[in-house]
């Protein structure tokens, strides 16, 4: 399996996580272990189980947030494989700039940063010119129903699911290959978590390997092309 | 500008190595056996409580102190790399007055008090030999437009300006003759809330739009985490956990670390 030339975006083997937790007498936290599965171009996989078997852990360690205790988390960037399980810190980040996206459950907004510079942002730090980078913005706004009169104010001050809705226009604006999604129609009304899902639709399209954690039933019937069931995953933590 | 990116991505050789660094006070240890590479573009947090030797580190690694034990390298603007210790006069005054930036905690350190805010900025530049007036003050007005201080203002001496101000001053003063790594020493400690929100946004986007590397000293793991690509976390003078920012801050290994984190207050 080894020698097999990759075509998988993911491929993950045995890849293990424990948390130490120093504060509470060194009590080891087993979280997952024996993680594998691959993600092909265009696929979308969705972990499935119950809360606190693993599932965002496993995709922060996608992501390179979270450190792996073994295995490995290969991915395919820029043409090579990288191990992010023992990547650089200087790896990881070229990584997060040209391949994996991240959308999180919750916005991390930086104070006075107009909504539309958040939503453009990902873009120009990978060299697109403003104007052009706040227009394609603006488009993804649009289409989340954020009305244009709220994108001059930082999203601090908006609702839960208006925060929810930069944060996916955020994550889905640029062309990575590889996007990662915690719950992107958590608090959203049914005709926003439409545009959601139209919008993994044309990420697929695009040949974007997906990984996703949904909660809703419907939604995961319309996006997910394979379930991977984490249970096994932390019974063998 | 339009190379920010590729110099950030492409660029593979260390600006700054530290290797094996160490400063003794008589029997005392403020700092030891500090190794790490930083690259161009890249910007660096060293956190930690008072006392454990991050302000230390900062004197050696901008040659303000010289260590004992170890050495900090710098790859100069013709690409060669060369120890901080054995270089020449002018070698110095060229990192000092052109190619480095240092930004005090206290603005008052880092400006001339007395003098305007336009001279300065304009300091710098005569620095390197600038001498046209006019082309001096158009470069000062930009930079104060820049670090948002109303351009009415650049005649008043900073010790009319609040402390957010003063601050802002001190990073255009820094920041005019184009750095390529920039030393900060908690730069929004003693300030309001909300004035360090203004600070640190204006902060951030100067540093990705300009490509800086940047060394950040601070206890606040909230600027480590807004401003910095990797952090080093220092107890008693030794780096005991580094990493990805977000990485150490969301997954601490160590037990100060995760005390460090846990400590902080949920707004």
């Amino acid at each position: 399996m080894t020698d097999k030339p990759m075509t998988a975006m993911i491929d993950i083997s045995r890849a293990k996580k424990t948390f130490t937790m120093h504060l509470q007498g060194g009590v080891e936290l087993p979280v997952v272990g024996g993680v594998t599965f691959q993600v092909q171009p265009g696929e979308c996989v969705v972990l499935s189980g119950p809360s606190g078997a693993g599932k965002s852990s496993i995709l922060k360690m996608i992501f390179g947030n979270y450190r792996c205790d073994g295995g490995r988390i290969g991915i395919r960037h820029q043409g090579a494989l990288v191990d992010l399980a023992s990547a650089e810190p200087r790896q990881i980040l070229s990584v997060r700039r040209a391949t994996i996206g991240y959308v999180s459950q919750f916005l991390r907004a930086v104070p006075r940063v107009a909504t539309i510079d958040v939503v453009a942002e990902p873009l120009i730090s990978n060299g697109m010119a403003r104007p052009e980078a706040q227009a394609r913005a603006g488009q993804l706004l649009r289409r989340l129903n954020i009305p244009e009169r709220l994108w001059a104010l930082p999203p601090s001050t908006f609702s839960g699911g208006e925060q929810q809705r930069v944060n996916i226009a955020r994550g889905f604006i640029s062309d990575l290959p590889i996007l990662l999604l915690d719950e992107p129609t958590a608090s959203l009304d049914a005709a926003n978590r439409a545009v959601v899902v139209e919008l993994i639709e044309q990420k697929k399209r695009a040949d974007v390997a997906m990984v996703a954690i949904v909660h809703d039933d419907e939604i995961r019937h319309l996006i997910a092309d394979r379930i991977v069931d984490v249970t096994s995953f932390a019974s063998a933590a | 500008m339009a190379d920010n990116t590729t110099a950030v991505q492409d660029n593979d050789q260390p600006l700054m190595q530290a290797e094996g660094l160490g400063k003794n006070y008589g029997r005392l240890s403020a700092c030891r056996d500090v190794s790490f590479a930083l690259y161009p573009g890249e910007v660096l947090a060293i956190v930690g409580e008072s006392g454990s030797g991050k302000s230390t580190l900062l004197q050696l690694l901008s040659a303000q102190l010289a260590p004992s034990a170890g050495k900090v390298s710098y790859r100069m603007r013709d690409g060669v790399m060369r120890d901080l210790a054995a270089l020449g006069e002018a070698e110095r005054r060229f990192l000092f007055r052109t190619d480095w930036g240092y930004v005090h905690q206290d603005p008052v350190l880092g400006l001339r008090m007395a003098v305007s805010a336009g001279a300065n900025v304009g300091e710098r530049l005569m620095a390197v030999g600038w001498n046209h007036y006019g082309r001096i003050r158009d470069t000062a007005t930009s930079w104060l437009e820049r670090v948002e201080i109303d351009v009415e203002r650049i005649d008043d001496a900073p010790r009319t300006y609040s402390g957010g101000m003063r601050q802002r001053l001190q990073i255009a003063r820094n920041l005019v003759t184009e750095p390529r790594l920039v030393f900060m020493d908690e730069p929004t400690g003693g300030l309001d809330v909300s004035v360090q929100a203004r600070l640190l946004d204006l902060m951030r986007n100067l540093v990705s739009e300009l490509g800086l590397a940047a060394i950040i000293v601070t206890h606040d793991l909230a600027v480590a985490r807004l401003l910095s690509h990797r952090v080093m976390v220092m107890k008693g003078g030794r780096v005991i956990e580094t990493g990805l920012t977000d990485q150490v801050l969301d997954d601490p290994r160590e037990p100060y670390t995760q005390l460090l984190v846990s400590s902080i207050l949920p707004a």
